[in-house]
C-alpha cells in the first residue's frame, strides 16, 4: 500500500464521522468544501497522484474515485435525512388543533314552504301537471258560486273568510278559484295542472291554525278521467313523496266542488304505522282531499259534464312539512326565526 | 254529532265492535273524529262492575248527630244492605224505593267537590260517629256531568245488584257531519248508514200518538205567508200535561248526546230532534189563547219593521223584514227555527201545550242565527236542510212520548199546514255513466242492491239503466247529471273507496308548455340563496301604519288605494301589502337578537288596488334585506367587517350577471325609505326595475334595527325577468396568453367610477377585453378634491399575442381619452 492509499482511507473514516456529526445542511455543506471541495482533503491527495510512478496510478486512481463516490453517496444521504428531519420539525411546530371549529360558510337557504312546493311540484311536473299560477285576490263567485258553492250554502261555513271592504271581492280561501281560471284558459283542451299558492282563512293565529297558508292544487280534465285515475295518481305521488313502501287509503269525504269525493290518508312517516302522537295512534295521517269534478264544476269552467270529466286534489305543503319534521307549531313558518329556518 | 251506541242500536241491528263500525263509517264519510266511553273498560274512570252497582234505598232515617245528613240503608242483591251516610238533598227521611248507584269498598271514582276531575278510591270510614263503607253516587262522581247537587236517581227498572257498567255503560261516537250528510244530525240518519254500510235492518220509532181528547181542528188555525221560506207547518196539542223531570234513561241520551235535560216537555222536544233531526218547539197551549181571546191563528210570516220580541233568553230583539216569524194575532211568539218567544215559553205551571213541527228554508234559518248570533242544535238543523216529510211523524212521536212522561190528552189529528209539498228527486243513472266516472265496471244489480240499501227507489229502464227515487230524507241528491254524480258518490261510498282500483292515466297529454315566469322566479331565488341570502316568507297582510314607517319624511302620505280587509282577525293584519319592505324589515329586527349576519330575501306579490270594482294588480316583487356583519364572528375572525352598500350591490350584480340580463346601470337616485346619497336606480336596457341603497337611519329606528348600516333592494321581479333573453353568447376561451396592464387615473371626485369607467371601456376599442376597478384612493398624496381609480385592464386579441408596443399604443389612447374627455391625469 503506499502512502497515498492510506491517506485515502485515512479521509474516508474521517469524513464520514465528520459527515454523522453535521446538524443541519449548513454544516453539511462544510463538511462538503472540506473533504469534497476543489480545495478539499481528497482534491489534495489527488493532486499527489501525480507524483506516482506510472504503474500504480491506475490501481490508486480507481481507489481514489471509489472514496469520493462512496462519500458523495454519504453526503446525499445525509442530505436527504437532514431535510426529512428539518421538514418533520416543521410539520410538528405547524401542528393545529383538528377540533377547533371550522370557519364558518354563511349560507343561504330557501324557506321550508318552497324547498317542499319545489319538490311537489317537481313530483307532478313528471307525471305531465304543469304549473298555473292564479291570483290571492279573488272574486266570491270564482272562489264560491262557480265551485258549486252558493251564497248562504251550508258548505260555505266550511271557509272561514276575509272579506274585502269591496262587495264580491275575497282573499281567496282556497287554490280552487284557479280551477275555474285554468278551465277557462284551456277548454276544450285536455288540462293537467297544478296550481300552488298563498291562501287566507280567517281564523285567529295558533299554533295549529295560520291566517295564511300554500296550497297545491291539481287538476286533470279529459274525456277519459275516472277515479280508478285519481287513485292510479295520486298513489304514484305519494309513493314518490312519502316512500316507495308506504301505505295509502281513500276515504269518503266532501267537497262542494268535486263528486264523489274522498281524504287520501298516507301510513305515518313516523312511526311506520305502528300509532304515535303525530298520526294520533291511527297509524295514518290525513294528506290530501281529492275528488271528481263536480259536472256543475266542470260546466262553469266552459266543458261539458257529459262528455268531459275530471279529478282534483288539494294539499298544504306546511302540513306536509310539520307532519314530516314533526314541527308542532305553525306560526314558525311566517315568523322566520333564523333558528327554524337553519334546520332545512 | 254525539251518537249513543246504546241509542243507535235500537233503530239498526249490527254485530260489529265499535271500533269496527267507526271505521266503516269514517270510510264511508261519517268521519268518527272521538269515542268516547262512559263507565265501560277503556273509559277515563271505568265503573268497577263488583263495586259499582244498582242499590234500593230501603230506608232513610236522620243522622243522630247531624241535622244535614241522613242514613240510608241500601240493599244491593248481596248480602247486608249497607248503611251509607249522605247529605244528598234528594235523599229525604222517609223516602224509600228509590234505586240508586251504589259504590262500595275500594271503588274508583271521580272525587265530588274537586273542580278538577280527580279519581279517588272509597274507604270505610265514619261519618260523625257512623262507619260506612259504601257511598250513594252523583252523576259527578260518576262521571256523567258536573252536577254534584245530589245523588243519581235511577229508573224504577233498574234491577237491583246489577254492575252498574252493565245497565248503562255506553260508548258515544263523535261524528263530524259534512254539509252533504245533514241527514245524519240525528240518530236515525246515522242508523240508516249503519244499516246500508252492514246490511242490518233499520228499525223506526213509531210515530203513532194515543189521541183520545177532542179533536185539534178548531182549537187552533195555521197560515203560511210565504211558502218559499216556510214549506210546512205542524202542530200537534196536548193538555193536562203535568211538568217534572224526565225519567233517567232520557236525561243520560240527552247528556250523553251533549244535551242538558231540563224538563219532560223540553227534553221530549230535544230529544225527538236528535231521534229524526226535526226541530220542535213547545208552546204554552193555554197563553196563546189567552193572547188571542178564542182559537190561536199562528201565522208564519216575515217580520215587520219595528216589531219587537223578547226571547226566552229575555232579550228584547227588534226585528227587522229578514227575520222569519211565528206569530199569532196578538203579535211575534218565536223567532222562526231560531228561538222561541219568554212569553209562551213552557213553564213549571203550564198545562197544555201546542208543539211545533215545521219546515223553514235554510238560507232564512242561516242569515237569522248569523245576524243574532243565536246558534242552537235547531238552527244548525234546520241551517242544513230538514225535510219537510218529517215534521208530522215527529210531531206525533214527541206528542206521545209527552203523554208517556206527563200523561195529559192528546189532541186527535195534527194541524198540518204544508202548502208546497216536497216532491223527490228523480235520476236516471246507467252502467256506463258509473263506469265513465269511476272507471270500474259495477253491474245494474250490484248498483240497485246499493242504492236499495239506502232506501233509494230504483226501476230497470232500458238495458243498462235505472230510474232511481230518492227518500225523503235525501236532500242532498239533485237531478240530472249532478244527479248522477250524487248517486255516484253514494254507489262508490258504499261500495268502499278501497274496492275502487287503481289505473294510470290514457287520457291524452295536454300540449305542454314551458312557464318562463314561474322558471325564472325559482332561478331567481336559487340565484339568491347562492349568494348566501336566506330566503323568508311573510305576512301578505299588514297595516297601512307599517308601510307608512318607509315613508318617515312623509307627513301626510296619501291614503293609497289598499286592498281592505272588512273582518280583519287583528287589528295588525288590515290590508294586503303594497311592499315587500316592511316585513323584511321586521324578520331582520326579530333575528337580530339571534344572529351577526343578517341576509335576507323575499319573493312575492305586493296588491295594488286599482279601482273600485276590478281586482288588484298582483306584480311580484323581490325585495333584499342586508345588515350585520360578513360572516359570523369566529375563533379565525372574532371581528368580521359589516355589510354596506357594496355587498348589497354585489348581490345585486350577481343576480343581473345570474340571469343574463344585458346592459344594467346604477344612477343615484333619492327616496324617503333610504339614506340619501347612498342609494340607487337600477335600470335595465334603460328600463328602471328597482332601488337600492343603505336605509334612512330613520327607517331603521323605526323598525328598531340595531344601529350600523343595513340595506335594502326592491326590483320589480316581472319587470326584471322581462329582459331576460331566451339564450345568450358564450365567448369562446382565448388561445393566446393576454396582456396585463395596470393603471391609477386621477380625476376630480365629481367623476364617478361609471363615468370613467365608459370612458375608458369606448377608448379600449376591441383589444380591451376587461377594464377592472380595483382601487379607490383619496388623500394625502393627491390634492383635495381630487381621487385616483386604479383599473386592472386586460388586453386581448383573438389571433395573436398582443406585442408590448401594441398594448402600450392602446394604454396610451385609454389615458389620452380620459384627460381629454374628464380631465383625468396618469397617477405617477
Amino acid at each position: 500500500m503506499t502512502n497515498i492509499s492510506q491517506a485515502l482511507a485515512a479521509l474516508q473514516a474521517e469524513a464520514l464521522t465528520a459527515l454523522e456529526a453535521t446538524a443541519d445542511e449548513a454544516a453539511l455543506e462544510q463538511v462538503r468544501v472540506r473533504y469534497l471541495g476543489r480545495k478539499g482533503s481528497l482534491a489534495a491527495i489527488l493532486r499527489g497522484l501525480a507524483d506516482l510512478p506510472p504503474g500504480e496510478r491506475p490501481a490508486v486512481g480507481k481507489l481514489a474515485n471509489e472514496v469520493k463516490e462512496r462519500l458523495e453517496a454519504a453526503l446525499t444521504a445525509r442530505r436527504e435525512a437532514l431535510q426529512a428531519a428539518a421538514r418533520a420539525a416543521v410539520l410538528a411546530a405547524e401542528q393545529v388543533d383538528v377540533t377547533l371549529p371550522g370557519r364558518p360558510v354563511p349560507m343561504g337557504r330557501l324557506h321550508p314552504s318552497t324547498q317542499v312546493l319545489r319538490r311537489i311540484c317537481q313530483i307532478w311536473a313528471d307525471m305531465g301537471f304543469q304549473i298555473y299560477r292564479s291570483r290571492d285576490i279573488e272574486t266570491e263567485e270564482m272562489n264560491f258560486e262557480l265551485l258549486n258553492i252558493p251564497a248562504h250554502h251550508p258548505a260555505r261555513d266550511m271557509w272561514d273568510t276575509f272579506y274585502t271592504t269591496v262587495d264580491g271581492i275575497l282573499l281567496r280561501t282556497h287554490t280552487s278559484p284557479g280551477q275555474i281560471r285554468a278551465m277557462r284558459e284551456f277548454c276544450p283542451n285536455p288540462i293537467r295542472v297544478i296550481l300552488p299558492g298563498m291562501c287566507y282563512r280567517y281564523e285567529q293565529i295558533t299554533a295549529r291554525s295560520e291566517i295564511q297558508f300554500h296550497q297545491v292544487e291539481g287538476l286533470a280534465v279529459g274525456r277519459h278521467v275516472t277515479m280508478t285515475d285519481l287513485k292510479g295518481t295520486l298513489i304514484s305521488f305519494a309513493h314518490r313523496m312519502f316512500g316507495a313502501a308506504r301505505r295509502v287509503r281513500f276515504r269518503a269525504s266532501h267537497f262542494p266542488f268535486t263528486e264523489p269525493s274522498a281524504e287520501m290518508d298516507v301510513e305515518c312517516m313516523l312511526c311506520e304505522g305502528a300509532g304515535c302522537v303525530v298520526c294520533k295512534q291511527t297509524g295514518w295521517l290525513e294528506i290530501l282531499g281529492c275528488g271528481m269534478v263536480h259536472p256543475e264544476v266542470l260546466r262553469n269552467g266552459g266543458y261539458d259534464p257529459a262528455t268531459y270529466s275530471g279529478f282534483a286534489f288539494g294539499m298544504g305543503p306546511e302540513r306536509i312539512t310539520m307532519l314530516k319534521h314533526r314541527i308542532e307549531d305553525i306560526r314558525y313558518f311566517w315568523t322566520n326565526d333564523l333558528r327554524f329556518l337553519e334546520q332545512f | 254529532m254525539r251518537v249513543p251506541i246504546s241509542w243507535l242500536k235500537e233503530y239498526v241491528d249490527t254485530p260489529l265492535p265499535v271500533p269496527e263500525l267507526a271505521e266503516r263509517l269514517t270510510f264511508a264519510g261519517l268521519e268518527v273524529a272521538d269515542i268516547q266511553t262512559v263507565g265501560l273498560p277503556g273509559s277515563a274512570l271505568p265503573w268497577d262492575p263488583g263495586r259499582i252497582v244498582v242499590g234500593q234505598i230501603l230506608e232513610v232515617r236522620p243522622h243522630p248527630d247531624a241535622d244535614r245528613l241522613v242514613l240510608a240503608t241500601v240493599e244491593y242483591g248481596a248480602g247486608q244492605p249497607k248503611s251509607v251516610v249522605t247529605g244528598a238533598p234528594n235523599l229525604r227521611v222517609g223516602d224509600t224505593g228509590h234505586k240508586v248507584a251504589l259504590a262500595l269498598e275500594g271503588a274508583r271514582h271521580w272525587d265530588g267537590t274537586s273542580p278538577a276531575p280527580v279519581p279517588t278510591v272509597l274507604k270505610g270510614r265514619k261519618v260523625r260517629g257512623i262507619y260506612s263503607d259504601a257511598m250513594i253516587l252523583s252523576e259527578k262522581e260518576l262521571g256523567l256531568s258536573e252536577d254534584h247537587t245530589g245523588v243519581l236517581l235511577l229508573d224504577a227498572p233498574a234491577p237491583v245488584g246489577m254492575p252498574l257498567a252493565t245497565y248503562m255503560g255506553d260508548v258515544v261516537l263523535d261524528l263530524e257531519i259534512t254539509p252533504n250528510m245533514a241527514r245524519c244530525l240525528s240518530v236515525q240518519g246515522v242508523a240508516r248508514e249503519v244499516a246500508a254500510l252492514t246490511g242490518g235492518r233499520v228499525h223506526s220509532p213509531q210515530a203513532r200518538m194515543q189521541a183520545d181528547g177532542d179533536p185539534i181542528e178548531g182549537r187552533v188555525a195555521i197560515a203560511i205567508a210565504d211558502p218559499t221560506l216556510c214549506a210546512r207547518y205542524a202542530a200537534t196539542l196536548i193538555t193536562d200535561v203535568t211538568i217534572g223531570p224526565s225519567p233517567e234513561w232520557m236525561r243520560r241520551r240527552l247528556r250523553l248526546a251533549g244535551i242538558r235535560p231540563i224538563n219532560n216537555v223540553v227534553d221530549v222536544t230535544n230529544y225527538v230532534m236528535l231521534e229524526w233531526g226535526q226541530p220542535l218547539h213547545a208552546f204554552d197551549y193555554d197563553v196563546l189563547v189567552r193572547r188571542a181571546k178564542g182559537v190561536p191563528q199562528i201565522t208564519v210570516r216575515p217580520a215587520k219593521a219595528g216589531e219587537l220580541l223578547t226571547t226566552l233568553d229575555s232579550v228584547v230583539r227588534p226585528l227587522t223584514r229578514e227575520r222569519l216569524l211565528i206569530t199569532d194575532a196578538a203579535g211575534p211568539i218565536a223567532i222562526a227555527g231560531v228561538m222561541g218567544g219568554a212569553e209562551t215559553e213552557v213553564t213549571h205551571a203550564t198545562r197544555a201545550i201546542l208543539l211545533e213541527a215545521a219546515n223553514f228554508h235554510f238560507v232564512s234559518i242561516r242569515k237569522t242565527t248569523q245576524a243574532l248570533k243565536l246558534p242552537s242544535e235547531a238552527s244548525a238543523r234546520f241551517g242544513r236542510g230538514v225535510p219537510p216529510s218529517a215534521a208530522v211523524p215527529a210531531a206525533m212521536r214527541a206528542t206521545e212520548l209527552m203523554r208517556e212522561l206527563g200523561g195529559g190528552r192528546i189532541a186527535r189529528g195534527v194541524a198540518d199546514c204544508y202548502p208546497a209539498p216536497q216532491v223527490p228527486s228523480v235520476v236516471l243513472l246507467t252502467t256506463d255513466e258509473v263506469r265513465r266516472i269511476l272507471g270500474m265496471e259495477l253491474s245494474r244489480a250490484e248498483i240497485e242492491r246499493i242504492l236499495t240499501a239506502l232506501e233509494f227507489r230504483c226501476e230497470p229502464q232500458g238495458e243498462t239503466g235505472l230510474r232511481v227515487t230518492a227518500p225523503d230524507h235525501r236532500l242532498d241528491i239533485g237531478t240530472g247529471v249532478t244527479g248522477a254524480a250524487d248517486l255516484i258518490e253514494e254507489v262508490a261510498r258504499i261500495h268502499g273507496y278501497d274496492r275502487i282500483p287503481v289505473t294510470e292515466m290514457a287520457d291524452r297529454l295536454p300540449p305542454q308548455r314551458d312557464i318562463i315566469p314561474v322558471n325564472l322566479e325559482e332561478r331567481t331565488r336559487d340565484l339568491l340563496a347562492v349568494a348566501g341570502l336566506q330566503e323568508v316568507i311573510t305576512y301578505r297582510l299588514t297595516t297601512p301604519e307599517r308601510e307608512a314607517q318607509l315613508s318617515p319624511g312623509d307627513d301626510s302620505p296619501a291614503e293609497r288605494a289598499y286592498v281592505r280587509v272588512a273582518n280583519p282577525i287583528s287589528a295588525d293584519r288590515v290590508v294586503m301589502r303594497q311592499s315587500l319592505l316592511p316585513g323584511l324589515l321586521e324578520v331582520m329586527a326579530h333575528n337580530a337578537r339571534l344572529r351577526d349576519r343578517l341576509w335576507f330575501f323575499e319573493i312575492g306579490p305586493v296588491f295594488l288596488s286599482g279601482g273600485t270594482l276590478e281586482l288588484p294588480a298582483e306584480p311580484r316583487r323581490v325585495t333584499i334585506g342586508m345588515a350585520g356583519r360578513l360572516a359570523p364572528a369566529s375563533w379565525r375572525d372574532p371581528d368580521p367587517p359589516r355589510t354596506d352598500f357594496f355587498d348589497l350591490k354585489g348581490v345585486v350584480e350577481s343576480l343581473l350577471r345570474g340571469l343574463h340580463l344585458g346592459a344594467a346601470r346604477f344612477e343615484p337616485t333619492t327616496h324617503p325609505t333610504f339614506a340619501p346619497g347612498r342609494t340607487a336606480r337600477l335600470l335595465v336596457e334603460g328600463h328602471e326595475v328597482g332601488i337600492l341603497g343603505e336605509i334612512h337611519p330613520q327607517v331603521r329606528a323605526a323598525f328598531d334595527l340595531p344601529p350600523g348600516p343595513a340595506c335594502l333592494a326592491e326590483l320589480d321581479l316581472e319587470a326584471l325577468l322581462a329582459r331576460v333573453p331566451p339564450t345568450h353568447p358564450v365567448v369562446g376561451v382565448p388561445r393566446f396568453p393576454p396582456a396585463l396592464q395596470d393603471i391609477a387615473l386621477v380625476v376630480d371626485d365629481g367623476v364617478t367610477a361609471a363615468d370613467l369607467t365608459a370612458v375608458i371601456r369606448s377608448a379600449g376599442g376591441p383589444l380591451l377585453a376587461e377594464a377592472r376597478l380595483f382601487d379607490v384612493y383619496r388623500g394625502q398624496q393627491l390634492p383635495s378634491g381630487k381621487k385616483s381609480l386604479a383599473f386592472s385592464l386586460v388586453f386581448q386579441a383573438a389571433d395573436r399575442t398582443l406585442t408590448d408596443a401594441e398594448v402600450e399604443a392602446e394604454k396610451r389612447r385609454i389615458v389620452e381619452a380620459a384627460a381629454r374627455r374628464l380631465g383625468a391625469e396618469l397617477r405617477a
